[in-house]
Protein backbone atom coordinates (compact mmCIF):
# COMPACT_ATOMS: atom_id res chain seq x y z
CA UNK A 1 0.00 0.00 0.00
CA UNK A 2 1.51 3.44 -0.91
CA UNK A 3 0.02 6.78 -2.02
CA UNK A 4 -1.14 7.91 1.54
CA UNK A 5 -4.00 5.40 1.35
CA UNK A 6 -4.60 3.50 4.56
CA UNK A 7 -7.08 1.69 6.46
CA UNK A 8 -7.97 4.88 8.54
CA UNK A 9 -8.69 8.32 6.90
CA UNK A 10 -6.20 10.51 6.68
CA UNK A 11 -5.67 13.35 8.80
CA UNK A 12 -4.25 11.21 12.15
CA UNK A 13 -1.50 12.86 13.93
CA UNK A 14 1.56 10.81 11.84
CA UNK A 15 3.83 9.08 14.13
CA UNK A 16 7.54 10.35 14.24
CA UNK A 17 10.42 8.80 16.58
CA UNK A 18 10.85 10.35 20.24
CA UNK A 19 12.88 13.58 20.53
CA UNK A 20 15.04 11.55 22.42
CA UNK A 21 15.22 8.52 19.75
CA UNK A 22 14.05 5.51 22.18
CA UNK A 23 11.66 3.90 19.46
CA UNK A 24 13.48 5.43 16.77
CA UNK A 25 14.91 2.11 15.22
CA UNK A 26 11.39 0.57 15.08
CA UNK A 27 9.88 3.48 13.03
CA UNK A 28 13.12 2.81 11.10
CA UNK A 29 12.67 -0.95 10.56
CA UNK A 30 8.53 -0.45 9.65
CA UNK A 31 9.64 1.63 7.23
CA UNK A 32 11.54 -0.82 5.66
CA UNK A 33 8.50 -3.20 6.14
CA UNK A 34 10.54 -5.19 9.20
CA UNK A 35 9.08 -5.33 12.70
CA UNK A 36 11.66 -4.99 15.46
CA UNK A 37 11.37 -5.04 19.26
CA UNK A 38 13.51 -4.21 22.00
CA UNK A 39 15.74 -6.89 23.23
CA UNK A 40 18.17 -7.42 26.11
CA UNK A 41 21.87 -8.57 24.74
CA UNK A 42 22.45 -9.45 28.70
CA UNK A 43 19.57 -12.09 29.60
CA UNK A 44 17.89 -12.13 26.49
CA UNK A 45 14.28 -10.48 27.37
CA UNK A 46 12.24 -9.05 25.17
CA UNK A 47 10.29 -5.90 26.31
CA UNK A 48 8.13 -3.29 24.87
CA UNK A 49 6.86 -0.30 25.34
CA UNK A 50 11.00 0.53 24.20
CA UNK A 51 12.52 1.39 27.46
CA UNK A 52 16.28 2.43 28.29
CA UNK A 53 16.78 -0.77 30.43
CA UNK A 54 15.98 -4.13 30.32
CA UNK A 55 13.19 -4.57 33.49
CA UNK A 56 14.52 -7.77 33.78
CA UNK A 57 18.44 -7.45 34.70
CA UNK A 58 18.54 -3.70 34.24
CA UNK A 59 21.28 -3.90 31.75
CA UNK A 60 21.26 -0.98 29.48
CA UNK A 61 22.64 -3.34 25.95
CA UNK A 62 19.43 -2.83 24.34
CA UNK A 63 19.12 -3.97 20.63
CA UNK A 64 15.86 -3.89 18.57
CA UNK A 65 15.91 -7.17 16.83
CA UNK A 66 13.21 -8.31 13.66
CA UNK A 67 10.80 -10.94 14.62
CA UNK A 68 8.93 -12.55 12.24
CA UNK A 69 5.85 -10.05 11.14
CA UNK A 70 3.45 -13.33 12.53
CA UNK A 71 1.16 -12.63 15.69
CA UNK A 72 -1.82 -13.45 18.17
CA UNK A 73 -5.41 -11.25 18.73
CA UNK A 74 -4.84 -10.81 22.80
CA UNK A 75 -7.72 -8.05 22.47
CA UNK A 76 -9.60 -5.94 20.13
CA UNK A 77 -12.23 -3.65 20.20
CA UNK A 78 -15.06 -2.51 17.40
CA UNK A 79 -14.43 2.06 17.38
CA UNK A 80 -18.15 3.68 16.48
CA UNK A 81 -18.00 7.06 17.61
CA UNK A 82 -15.50 9.24 16.04
CA UNK A 83 -12.87 11.19 18.54
CA UNK A 84 -11.09 13.16 15.61
CA UNK A 85 -12.46 15.16 13.21
CA UNK A 86 -10.19 12.88 10.35
CA UNK A 87 -12.59 10.02 11.35
CA UNK A 88 -16.22 11.60 11.49
CA UNK A 89 -17.12 10.08 8.21
CA UNK A 90 -14.96 6.67 8.89
CA UNK A 91 -17.66 4.15 9.80
CA UNK A 92 -16.42 1.62 12.30
CA UNK A 93 -13.28 0.28 12.16
CA UNK A 94 -11.27 -2.63 14.23
CA UNK A 95 -8.41 -1.91 16.84
CA UNK A 96 -6.48 -4.92 17.58
CA UNK A 97 -3.74 -5.46 20.49
CA UNK A 98 -1.61 -8.16 18.80
CA UNK A 99 0.84 -10.77 20.79
CA UNK A 100 4.17 -12.31 20.39
CA UNK A 101 3.90 -15.15 22.26
CA UNK A 102 7.53 -16.44 21.47
CA UNK A 103 8.94 -13.08 22.53
CA UNK A 104 8.05 -12.65 26.26
CA UNK A 105 4.27 -12.03 25.32
CA UNK A 106 5.12 -8.19 23.62
CA UNK A 107 1.92 -6.33 22.29
CA UNK A 108 1.56 -3.73 19.68
CA UNK A 109 -1.02 -2.11 18.70
CA UNK A 110 -2.60 -1.83 15.06
CA UNK A 111 -5.99 -2.35 13.00
CA UNK A 112 -7.50 -5.26 11.63
CA UNK A 113 -7.63 -5.04 7.71
CA UNK A 114 -11.07 -5.63 6.15
CA UNK A 115 -14.55 -5.91 6.60
CA UNK A 116 -15.24 -3.55 10.07
CA UNK A 117 -17.90 -5.59 10.59
CA UNK A 118 -16.28 -8.85 10.78
CA UNK A 119 -16.38 -11.21 13.28
CA UNK A 120 -13.20 -11.31 15.41
CA UNK A 121 -12.00 -13.77 17.89
CA UNK A 122 -9.29 -13.57 20.25
CA UNK A 123 -6.43 -15.72 19.79
CA UNK A 124 -6.69 -15.87 16.37
CA UNK A 125 -3.14 -15.60 14.28
CA UNK A 126 -2.53 -12.67 12.36
CA UNK A 127 -0.03 -11.77 9.93
CA UNK A 128 1.48 -8.10 9.70
CA UNK A 129 0.92 -6.11 6.40
CA UNK A 130 3.28 -3.14 6.14
CA UNK A 131 1.14 0.08 5.00
CA UNK A 132 3.79 3.17 3.82
CA UNK A 133 2.35 6.37 3.64
CA UNK A 134 5.24 8.16 1.14
CA UNK A 135 3.56 11.20 0.13
CA UNK A 136 1.87 12.07 3.45
CA UNK A 137 4.37 15.08 5.42
CA UNK A 138 6.23 13.35 6.91
CA UNK A 139 6.25 10.41 5.46
CA UNK A 140 5.03 7.33 7.66
CA UNK A 141 4.32 3.94 7.72
CA UNK A 142 2.23 1.66 10.00
CA UNK A 143 1.73 -1.72 10.93
CA UNK A 144 -1.26 -3.58 10.17
CA UNK A 145 -2.77 -6.80 10.47
CA UNK A 146 -4.20 -9.61 8.82
CA UNK A 147 -6.21 -12.50 10.07
CA UNK A 148 -4.22 -15.70 8.85
CA UNK B 1 4.94 1.55 66.97
CA UNK B 2 2.08 -0.15 64.12
CA UNK B 3 2.33 2.43 61.14
CA UNK B 4 -0.89 2.58 60.22
CA UNK B 5 -3.70 5.56 59.24
CA UNK B 6 -6.12 3.47 60.62
CA UNK B 7 -8.50 5.85 62.75
CA UNK B 8 -5.96 8.66 62.61
CA UNK B 9 -7.61 11.43 60.87
CA UNK B 10 -11.37 12.30 60.15
CA UNK B 11 -13.04 14.17 57.66
CA UNK B 12 -14.55 17.52 59.68
CA UNK B 13 -16.93 18.79 55.81
CA UNK B 14 -17.42 18.13 52.69
CA UNK B 15 -17.85 20.84 50.07
CA UNK B 16 -19.20 20.60 45.93
CA UNK B 17 -20.26 23.28 43.47
CA UNK B 18 -23.35 22.91 41.52
CA UNK B 19 -22.48 20.51 39.03
CA UNK B 20 -22.46 21.29 35.01
CA UNK B 21 -22.40 19.72 31.82
CA UNK B 22 -18.86 20.64 30.52
CA UNK B 23 -18.86 23.87 29.43
CA UNK B 24 -22.13 25.39 31.23
CA UNK B 25 -19.90 26.64 34.18
CA UNK B 26 -20.77 30.50 35.06
CA UNK B 27 -17.49 30.76 36.73
CA UNK B 28 -13.60 30.33 36.16
CA UNK B 29 -12.51 27.00 37.34
CA UNK B 30 -10.30 28.41 40.13
CA UNK B 31 -13.56 29.94 41.28
CA UNK B 32 -15.30 26.71 41.15
CA UNK B 33 -11.94 25.40 43.19
CA UNK B 34 -12.11 28.43 45.47
CA UNK B 35 -16.41 28.24 45.97
CA UNK B 36 -15.89 24.35 46.93
CA UNK B 37 -13.30 24.77 49.34
CA UNK B 38 -15.73 27.40 50.90
CA UNK B 39 -19.03 24.92 50.67
CA UNK B 40 -16.66 22.20 52.33
CA UNK B 41 -15.27 24.66 55.41
CA UNK B 42 -18.96 25.93 55.84
CA UNK B 43 -20.09 22.04 56.37
CA UNK B 44 -17.44 21.71 58.48
CA UNK B 45 -17.84 25.14 60.68
CA UNK B 46 -14.31 26.38 60.04
CA UNK B 47 -12.68 29.29 59.20
CA UNK B 48 -11.18 29.29 55.44
CA UNK B 49 -8.10 30.45 56.72
CA UNK B 50 -7.41 27.99 59.37
CA UNK B 51 -6.86 25.45 56.55
CA UNK B 52 -3.02 24.60 56.49
CA UNK B 53 -2.77 22.52 53.93
CA UNK B 54 -3.94 21.00 50.12
CA UNK B 55 -4.13 17.61 48.39
CA UNK B 56 -4.97 17.00 44.87
CA UNK B 57 -4.44 14.75 41.71
CA UNK B 58 -4.47 14.70 38.03
CA UNK B 59 -2.18 17.68 37.98
CA UNK B 60 -5.06 19.88 39.00
CA UNK B 61 -4.45 23.30 37.67
CA UNK B 62 -5.59 25.48 40.86
CA UNK B 63 -2.06 25.95 42.43
CA UNK B 64 -2.27 25.39 46.12
CA UNK B 65 0.13 28.71 47.22
CA UNK B 66 -2.62 30.83 45.00
CA UNK B 67 -5.32 29.40 46.80
CA UNK B 68 -3.80 29.76 50.19
CA UNK B 69 -3.33 33.64 49.12
CA UNK B 70 -7.14 33.99 47.61
CA UNK B 71 -8.40 32.36 50.82
CA UNK B 72 -6.09 34.59 53.37
CA UNK B 73 -4.47 31.31 54.47
CA UNK B 74 -2.22 32.30 57.47
CA UNK B 75 0.01 29.48 57.93
CA UNK B 76 -0.19 27.29 54.69
CA UNK B 77 2.22 23.97 55.68
CA UNK B 78 1.19 21.34 53.62
CA UNK B 79 1.02 21.03 49.29
CA UNK B 80 0.81 17.92 47.27
CA UNK B 81 -0.21 16.62 44.14
CA UNK B 82 -0.98 12.86 43.41
CA UNK B 83 0.90 11.87 40.27
CA UNK B 84 -1.35 9.99 37.71
CA UNK B 85 -3.18 11.25 35.13
CA UNK B 86 -6.57 10.31 36.35
CA UNK B 87 -9.28 9.34 38.85
CA UNK B 88 -7.17 6.99 40.17
CA UNK B 89 -5.44 9.57 42.62
CA UNK B 90 -8.64 10.47 44.18
CA UNK B 91 -8.66 8.42 47.36
CA UNK B 92 -4.92 8.65 46.91
CA UNK B 93 -4.76 12.23 47.54
CA UNK B 94 -6.96 11.69 50.63
CA UNK B 95 -4.19 9.28 51.34
CA UNK B 96 -1.48 11.70 51.25
CA UNK B 97 -3.75 14.15 53.35
CA UNK B 98 -4.19 11.88 55.98
CA UNK B 99 -0.61 11.13 55.98
CA UNK B 100 0.39 15.09 56.55
CA UNK B 101 -2.31 15.28 59.23
CA UNK B 102 -1.75 12.03 61.24
CA UNK B 103 2.61 12.78 61.21
CA UNK B 104 1.88 15.92 62.73
CA UNK B 105 2.99 17.74 58.95
CA UNK B 106 -0.25 19.45 59.07
CA UNK B 107 -3.90 20.35 60.61
CA UNK B 108 -6.61 20.92 58.49
CA UNK B 109 -5.63 19.49 54.49
CA UNK B 110 -8.38 20.17 51.77
CA UNK B 111 -8.62 17.43 49.67
CA UNK B 112 -10.09 18.79 46.05
CA UNK B 113 -10.82 18.56 42.05
CA UNK B 114 -11.68 21.52 39.79
CA UNK B 115 -12.48 20.70 36.45
CA UNK B 116 -13.63 22.88 33.78
CA UNK B 117 -13.17 20.66 30.60
CA UNK B 118 -15.48 23.38 29.03
CA UNK B 119 -12.47 26.04 29.34
CA UNK B 120 -9.34 23.66 29.06
CA UNK B 121 -10.20 20.49 26.82
CA UNK B 122 -12.35 17.74 27.13
CA UNK B 123 -11.23 14.48 27.97
CA UNK B 124 -13.06 12.41 25.38
CA UNK B 125 -11.22 13.57 21.94
CA UNK B 126 -8.04 12.52 20.55
CA UNK B 127 -5.11 14.68 19.71
CA UNK B 128 -5.35 17.47 16.88
CA UNK B 129 -2.17 17.95 14.82
CA UNK B 130 0.42 16.61 12.72
CA UNK B 131 2.96 14.66 14.10
CA UNK B 132 2.80 12.37 17.39
CA UNK B 133 5.71 11.09 19.22
CA UNK B 134 6.20 8.71 22.49
CA UNK B 135 3.50 6.62 23.79
CA UNK B 136 0.81 8.17 21.42
CA UNK B 137 3.07 7.27 18.34
CA UNK B 138 2.20 3.53 19.10
CA UNK B 139 -1.44 3.79 19.41
CA UNK B 140 -3.27 7.29 18.05
CA UNK B 141 -1.70 6.68 14.08
CA UNK B 142 -4.28 3.81 14.44
CA UNK B 143 -7.36 5.40 15.80
CA UNK B 144 -6.99 4.48 19.84
CA UNK B 145 -6.65 7.87 21.82
CA UNK B 146 -9.39 8.26 23.92
CA UNK B 147 -9.75 7.22 27.62
CA UNK B 148 -13.07 5.16 26.09
CA UNK B 149 -10.65 3.54 23.43
CA UNK B 150 -7.70 2.81 25.65
CA UNK B 151 -9.97 1.16 28.51
CA UNK B 152 -11.95 -0.91 26.21
CA UNK B 153 -9.30 -3.39 25.06
CA UNK B 154 -8.78 -4.15 28.47
CA UNK B 155 -12.46 -4.59 29.49
CA UNK B 156 -12.84 -6.79 26.21
CA UNK B 157 -10.12 -9.27 27.10
CA UNK B 158 -11.65 -10.00 30.40
CA UNK B 159 -14.82 -10.66 29.09
CA UNK B 160 -13.32 -12.81 27.29
CA UNK B 161 -11.25 -14.61 29.94
CA UNK B 162 -14.36 -14.25 32.31
CA UNK B 163 -17.39 -15.00 30.20
CA UNK B 164 -18.77 -12.01 31.68
CA UNK B 165 -22.17 -10.54 29.53
CA UNK B 166 -23.07 -7.29 28.49
CA UNK B 167 -25.77 -7.60 31.25
CA UNK B 168 -23.21 -6.92 33.36
CA UNK B 169 -22.03 -3.40 32.46
CA UNK B 170 -25.69 -3.25 31.90
CA UNK B 171 -26.72 -3.25 35.50
CA UNK B 172 -24.13 -0.82 36.95
CA UNK B 173 -25.36 1.59 34.28
CA UNK B 174 -28.68 1.14 35.42
CA UNK B 175 -28.03 1.18 39.11
CA UNK B 176 -26.36 4.61 38.72
CA UNK B 177 -29.08 6.11 37.11
CA UNK B 178 -31.18 4.63 39.15
CA UNK B 179 -29.77 6.61 42.23
CA UNK B 180 -29.74 9.37 40.07
CA UNK B 181 -33.26 10.03 40.22
CA UNK B 182 -33.10 10.71 43.63
CA UNK B 183 -30.38 12.53 44.23
CA UNK B 184 -31.26 16.67 43.06
CA UNK B 185 -27.56 17.82 42.55
CA UNK B 186 -27.31 14.94 39.42
CA UNK B 187 -26.72 16.50 36.35
CA UNK B 188 -28.96 13.06 34.97
CA UNK B 189 -30.97 13.83 37.28
CA UNK B 190 -34.88 13.61 35.84
CA UNK B 191 -33.64 11.56 32.85
CA UNK B 192 -34.21 7.83 34.20
CA UNK B 193 -32.74 5.17 31.84
CA UNK B 194 -34.24 1.32 31.00
CA UNK B 195 -32.79 -1.18 30.23
CA UNK B 196 -34.21 -1.21 26.72
CA UNK B 197 -32.99 2.40 26.50
CA UNK B 198 -29.88 1.45 27.37
CA UNK B 199 -29.87 -1.14 24.50
CA UNK B 200 -30.84 1.06 21.91
CA UNK B 201 -28.24 3.39 22.48
CA UNK B 202 -25.17 3.82 19.95
CA UNK B 203 -22.13 1.93 20.63
CA UNK B 204 -19.19 4.27 21.66
CA UNK B 205 -16.25 1.83 21.55
CA UNK B 206 -17.71 -2.20 21.76
CA UNK B 207 -17.97 -2.93 24.59
CA UNK B 208 -19.07 0.34 25.89
CA UNK B 209 -22.30 1.40 24.66
CA UNK B 210 -23.52 5.27 25.09
CA UNK B 211 -24.97 4.86 28.81
CA UNK B 212 -21.42 2.89 29.84
CA UNK B 213 -19.43 5.80 29.68
CA UNK B 214 -18.95 8.80 32.14
CA UNK B 215 -19.90 12.22 31.85
CA UNK B 216 -17.89 15.40 31.16
CA UNK B 217 -18.66 18.19 33.82
CA UNK B 218 -17.52 21.10 35.12
CA UNK B 219 -17.23 21.65 38.79
CA UNK B 220 -15.20 21.40 42.12
CA UNK B 221 -15.40 19.30 45.01
CA UNK B 222 -13.34 19.52 48.39
CA UNK B 223 -13.57 17.51 51.83
CA UNK B 224 -11.25 18.32 55.18
CA UNK B 225 -9.22 16.15 57.04
CA UNK B 226 -8.39 16.65 60.15
CA UNK B 227 -6.95 14.88 63.41
CA UNK B 228 -9.11 11.95 65.06
CA UNK B 229 -9.31 13.45 68.26
CA UNK B 230 -10.88 16.16 67.24
CA UNK B 231 -13.47 14.73 64.93
CA UNK B 232 -15.88 15.63 67.41
CA UNK B 233 -15.59 19.60 67.58
CA UNK B 234 -17.36 19.49 64.57
CA UNK B 235 -21.05 20.23 63.82
CA UNK B 236 -21.31 16.52 61.63
CA UNK B 237 -21.17 13.00 62.73
CA UNK B 238 -17.69 12.05 62.52
CA UNK B 239 -16.27 10.31 59.65
CA UNK B 240 -12.96 8.16 60.47
CA UNK B 241 -10.50 6.77 57.60
CA UNK B 242 -9.90 3.28 58.36
CA UNK B 243 -7.60 2.99 55.47
CA UNK B 244 -6.45 4.33 52.38
CA UNK B 245 -3.99 2.86 50.04
CA UNK B 246 -2.84 3.85 46.09
CA UNK B 247 -0.26 2.23 43.86
CA UNK B 248 -0.11 -0.50 41.57
CA UNK B 249 1.36 -3.52 40.43
CA UNK B 250 3.96 -5.23 38.38
CA UNK B 251 4.98 -3.51 35.16
CA UNK B 252 1.23 -2.24 35.14
CA UNK B 253 2.66 0.95 33.75
CA UNK B 254 4.43 -0.74 30.85
CA UNK B 255 3.10 1.54 27.52
CA UNK B 256 1.75 0.36 24.39
CA UNK B 257 -1.15 -1.84 26.57
CA UNK B 258 2.09 -4.23 27.60
CA UNK B 259 1.17 -4.68 31.47
CA UNK B 260 1.48 -8.54 31.99
CA UNK B 261 -0.89 -8.60 33.92
CA UNK B 262 -3.45 -6.89 31.83
CA UNK B 263 -7.36 -7.50 31.94
CA UNK B 264 -7.42 -5.41 35.35
CA UNK B 265 -8.60 -2.67 36.79
CA UNK B 266 -5.09 -2.77 38.87
CA UNK B 267 -6.55 -3.46 42.24
CA UNK B 268 -4.97 -6.83 42.63
CA UNK B 269 -1.96 -5.53 45.62
CA UNK B 270 -3.57 -2.36 46.36
CA UNK B 271 -7.22 -3.92 47.98
CA UNK B 272 -5.08 -6.55 50.22
CA UNK B 273 -2.98 -3.65 51.80
CA UNK B 274 -6.34 -1.87 51.80
CA UNK B 275 -8.30 -4.09 53.78
CA UNK B 276 -5.49 -5.22 56.31
CA UNK B 277 -5.14 -1.10 57.29
CA UNK B 278 -8.69 -0.88 57.47
CA UNK B 279 -9.16 -4.30 59.39
CA UNK B 280 -12.33 -5.33 57.61
CA UNK B 281 -13.05 -7.50 54.92
CA UNK B 282 -15.28 -7.25 51.50
CA UNK B 283 -17.94 -8.32 53.98
CA UNK B 284 -17.82 -5.71 56.13
CA UNK B 285 -18.64 -2.91 53.50
CA UNK B 286 -22.14 -1.32 53.84
CA UNK B 287 -21.72 0.73 50.75
CA UNK B 288 -19.33 1.06 47.85
CA UNK B 289 -18.41 3.94 45.65
CA UNK B 290 -16.77 2.66 42.66
CA UNK B 291 -14.82 4.63 40.02
CA UNK B 292 -16.54 4.43 36.77
CA UNK B 293 -15.28 6.52 33.70
CA UNK B 294 -16.39 3.61 31.96
CA UNK B 295 -18.36 0.66 33.65
CA UNK B 296 -16.03 -1.99 32.63
CA UNK B 297 -13.79 -0.53 35.36
CA UNK B 298 -16.50 -0.94 37.93
CA UNK B 299 -16.69 -4.80 37.02
CA UNK B 300 -12.87 -5.15 37.42
CA UNK B 301 -12.82 -3.26 40.22
CA UNK B 302 -15.63 -5.01 42.28
CA UNK B 303 -14.09 -8.63 41.38
CA UNK B 304 -10.30 -7.49 42.38
CA UNK B 305 -11.91 -5.48 46.04
CA UNK B 306 -13.71 -9.73 46.55
CA UNK B 307 -17.17 -8.79 46.54
CA UNK B 308 -17.38 -11.41 43.98
CA UNK B 309 -15.49 -13.96 42.45
CA UNK B 310 -14.55 -13.10 38.29
CA UNK B 311 -16.63 -15.99 37.03
CA UNK B 312 -19.52 -15.23 38.93
CA UNK B 313 -19.84 -11.31 37.11
CA UNK B 314 -23.18 -12.23 35.65
CA UNK B 315 -24.91 -13.29 38.41
CA UNK B 316 -23.48 -10.57 41.03
CA UNK B 317 -23.60 -7.57 38.40
CA UNK B 318 -27.67 -7.58 38.51
CA UNK B 319 -29.38 -4.26 39.36
CA UNK B 320 -31.17 -5.29 42.50
CA UNK B 321 -27.84 -6.48 44.08
CA UNK B 322 -26.60 -2.99 43.53
CA UNK B 323 -28.78 -0.46 44.77
CA UNK B 324 -30.04 1.34 47.92
CA UNK B 325 -31.06 0.77 50.16
CA UNK B 326 -31.46 -3.17 50.40
CA UNK B 327 -28.88 -4.32 47.73
CA UNK B 328 -26.28 -6.68 48.33
CA UNK B 329 -23.69 -4.01 47.23
CA UNK B 330 -25.30 -0.81 47.22
CA UNK B 331 -23.04 0.66 44.56
CA UNK B 332 -22.39 4.66 42.82
CA UNK B 333 -25.25 5.63 45.45
CA UNK B 334 -25.38 9.27 44.02
CA UNK B 335 -25.30 8.32 40.49
CA UNK B 336 -21.57 8.42 40.30
CA UNK B 337 -19.37 9.95 37.17
CA UNK B 338 -22.04 8.02 35.25
CA UNK B 339 -25.01 10.30 36.45
CA UNK B 340 -24.51 12.49 39.18
CA UNK B 341 -21.03 14.37 37.89
CA UNK B 342 -17.61 13.22 36.44
CA UNK B 343 -15.37 15.03 39.03
CA UNK B 344 -12.69 13.09 39.03
CA UNK B 345 -14.12 10.64 41.41
CA UNK B 346 -13.91 13.03 44.45
CA UNK B 347 -17.54 13.25 44.00
CA UNK B 348 -17.60 9.20 45.10
CA UNK B 349 -15.76 10.41 48.16
CA UNK B 350 -18.05 12.65 49.42
CA UNK B 351 -20.97 10.57 49.13
CA UNK B 352 -19.32 7.88 50.77
CA UNK B 353 -18.93 10.21 53.84
CA UNK B 354 -22.31 11.12 53.36
CA UNK B 355 -23.35 7.40 53.93
CA UNK B 356 -21.62 7.47 57.21
CA UNK B 357 -23.31 11.00 58.30
CA UNK B 358 -26.81 9.19 56.90
CA UNK B 359 -27.71 12.14 54.74
CA UNK B 360 -27.06 10.64 51.35
CA UNK B 361 -30.29 10.84 49.20
CA UNK B 362 -30.21 7.08 48.32
CA UNK B 363 -29.30 6.41 52.06
CA UNK B 364 -28.43 2.59 53.06
CA UNK B 365 -29.23 1.62 56.71
CA UNK B 366 -27.22 1.63 59.40
CA UNK B 367 -24.21 2.23 57.31
CA UNK B 368 -20.61 1.60 59.35
CA UNK B 369 -18.27 0.59 56.42
CA UNK B 370 -18.42 3.27 53.84
CA UNK B 371 -15.72 2.34 50.80
CA UNK B 372 -14.91 3.97 47.81
CA UNK B 373 -12.56 2.46 44.85
CA UNK B 374 -10.86 5.57 42.48
CA UNK B 375 -9.80 4.82 39.32
CA UNK B 376 -9.65 1.91 37.16
CA UNK B 377 -7.34 3.61 34.07
CA UNK B 378 -4.52 5.80 34.45
CA UNK B 379 -1.90 3.88 37.33
CA UNK B 380 -1.42 4.79 40.01
CA UNK B 381 -5.03 3.94 41.25
CA UNK B 382 -6.24 4.37 44.87
CA UNK B 383 -9.24 3.36 47.67
CA UNK B 384 -10.33 3.91 50.96
CA UNK B 385 -12.43 3.22 53.74
CA UNK B 386 -14.21 5.25 55.65
CA UNK B 387 -15.99 4.22 59.24
CA UNK B 388 -18.19 5.37 62.07
CA UNK B 389 -16.90 5.89 65.61
CA UNK B 390 -18.05 2.40 66.04
CA UNK B 391 -15.73 0.81 64.46
CA UNK B 392 -12.33 2.09 65.52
Amino acid sequence: MSGGTGYLHSGLPKPVPAADGLDAPFWEGVAEGKLKLQRCRACGRWQWGPEWICHNCHSDDLVFEEVPPVGRIYSFERVWHPVHPALKDQGPYIVVLVEFPEHDQARIVGNLLGDPHQDVAIGDEVHAVFEHHQDEDPAFSLVQWQVA
Amino acid sequence: MERSLRGTVAIAGVGETAYYKRGQAPDAEFKLALMAVLAACEDAGISPKQVDGFASFSNDRSDPSRLAAALGIHDLRFANMQWGGGGGGGSGALANAAAAVATGMAECVVVFRALAQGQFGRFGQGPVRNVISGDGAHTVPYGLMSPAQSFAMKVKRFMHEHGVEQSALRALSLASYHHAQNNPRAVMYGRPLTEEKYDDSRWIVEPFHLFDCCLENDGAAAMIVVPAERAQDYPHKPTYLLGAVSGSHYRAGASVHNAPDYATSTFKTCAPRLYDMAEVGPGDVDVLQCYENFTGGVLMSIVEHGFCEPDECNEFLVKENLVAPDGELPTNTSGGNLAECYMHGLGLNIEAVRQIRGESSNQVEDVDISMVVSGPMVTPVSSCIFGTEATL
